[in-house]
């Protein structure tokens, strides 16, 4: 079981890592500098494709938040958690390389646009989902506040969207079907290196949430 | 039917009685929520040309810092008392503790609201009939109610207690606050019905989702 583990993970690993060395040859030798914007476009492929980790991260939190407090199951709990914990380092990410990208485009490192300010709610409400945790006396209770706290705060980013677009909106829309034939090849190499990445952040973070539990239940079996 | 909302009701009349005999929860609140509007008076320097930009942000942050303050109070003060265990005792569903808390939290906020509104009106010079910010100012305000009687609850069974509510509270009503700002601007500013009504929407959409979602997973919240 162990042995077989380990060799999904090294192939996953091995096959991440040829793909993020192909990615960074696309994104940075082989696609054409965009015309209008110059080189900066370039983080393009890295932002859309962190955002996209972002969100698969919150909605697998939301779908294995609702398992844990139907089934009550602690490996849905864990999953939930080390999901969360990668969406908001994403998330991070694209709240930084956004910026990067809009300083010389729109002349201003933030606006309020819809997308930005989803992005930035959406990181708010998970940072408070992992302070949940450690606010709650039992570990237990930490995971269930976290669990509801993982269904409200998705629920609620389609209404912060659709009201901060109602509001003001800037974002340039996803113009995925314009890109030309090798951006697009990019864009879609790129998208799947960072999936792959994230099953990879998502299967090391599980094992280890996995292993401080186990060092903690066995920690009490020596204190009793 | 008929049976569950007396149940309801009942619980709402319990806390209605508590807060009329003590007044602990409106008379510090109506407090707070009057010195926010002066704070800000100060801070924008505000004179009749400004009045029309400032006052709608001014009355709904003062709502929403009043509204944390209030929730917060909900769920603790039952929690000091051994309260809650007697609640969760009663032989009905959580989710009538929910509805009944729920009411219990709106109507005191309307409650201060038709006191700080006229007072708000006068110090910022404004006309003082205007029977449509009520609307805006019922919607928005069991907005905050629905959600907030949620996590207060969860925020009451943490350690970290007052300081978590505002925490997991502020991200979730963004959608409330900008939609409320826009219509109390509309309004002030004498926008017809018409260019309100998207705003509104969004306003009834939070509420009815919420309402919703936060009396479903209102259980795990208070379970021990």
């Amino acid at each position: 079981m162990k042995i077989r583990g380990s060799l999904r993970n090294n192939t996953l690993l091995g096959l991440g890592f040829a793909l993020m060395m192909i990615s960074l040859y696309l994104m940075f030798i082989y696609v054409p500098t965009e015309k209008g914007m110059g080189i900066i476009q370039r983080i393009f492929y890295f932002h859309v494709p962190l955002a996209w980790v972002a969100f698969l991260a919150f909605f697998v939190v939301f779908i294995t938040s609702i398992l844990y407090l139907w089934k009550r199951d602690t490996k849905w709990d864990t999953l939930a958690h080390a999901s969360a914990e990668i969406g908001v380092v994403f998330t991070t990410l694209v709240l930084i390389t956004g910026p990067i990208w809009a300083r010389p485009e729109w002349g201003s490192w933030w606006t309020w646009d819809a997308r930005l300010t989803s992005s930035l709610i959406l990181w708010l409400t998970y940072i408070a989902y992992l302070l949940v945790r450690s606010f709650a006396e039992e570990e237990e209770k930490g995971a269930r506040f976290a669990a509801v706290i993982g269904i409200v705060g998705f629920i609620n980013v389609p209404i912060v969207y659709l009201s901060v677009n109602l509001w003001r909106t800037q974002h340039p829309p996803e113009l995925v079907s314009d890109l030309e034939g090798s951006m697009l090849l990019t864009l879609l190499v790129s998208i799947t290196t960072f999936t792959i990445l994230y099953c990879l952040l998502i299967m090391r973070n599980v094992s280890l949430k996995s292993g401080i539990a186990e060092v903690k239940r066995l920690r009490g079996l020596l204190e009793e | 039917m008929i049976n569950y909302l007396g149940k309801v009701m009942t619980i709402f009349f319990k806390d209605l009685l508590s807060e009329f005999r003590t007044k602990a929860v409106a008379s510090s609140v109506l407090l707070f929520a009057i010195l926010v509007i002066i704070i800000f008076n100060f801070a924008f320097e505000s004179d009749s040309d400004t009045i029309g930009l400032v006052a709608p942000g001014v009355l709904w942050v003062t709502f929403t810092f009043a509204g944390v303050l209030s929730m917060n109070r909900t769920f603790v003060v039952e929690k000091e008392k051994g309260c809650l265990e007697g609640l969760m005792l009663c032989p009905v569903s959580r989710d009538v503790l929910y509805w009944g808390k729920m009411i219990s939290s709106l109507v005191l906020m309307l409650i201060i609201e038709a006191v700080v509104f006229p007072i708000f009106l006068i110090l910022f010079d404004l006309p003082l009939w205007m029977p449509r910010l009520a609307i805006v100012a019922l919607l928005g305000t069991l907005g905050f109610a629905s959600v907030g009687t949620l996590f207060s609850a969860l925020a009451a069974n943490t350690k970290a207690r007052d300081m978590a509510l505002p925490i997991i509270f502020f991200p979730v009503v963004v959608p409330v606050i900008i939609a409320a700002v826009k219509a109390t601007d509309l309004i002030l500013n004498s926008g017809t019905w018409h260019e309100m009504s998207s705003w509104l929407e969004i306003l009834i959409a939070f509420d009815v989702i919420f309402l919703v979602v936060s009396a479903l997973v209102f259980e795990f919240v208070i379970e021990e």
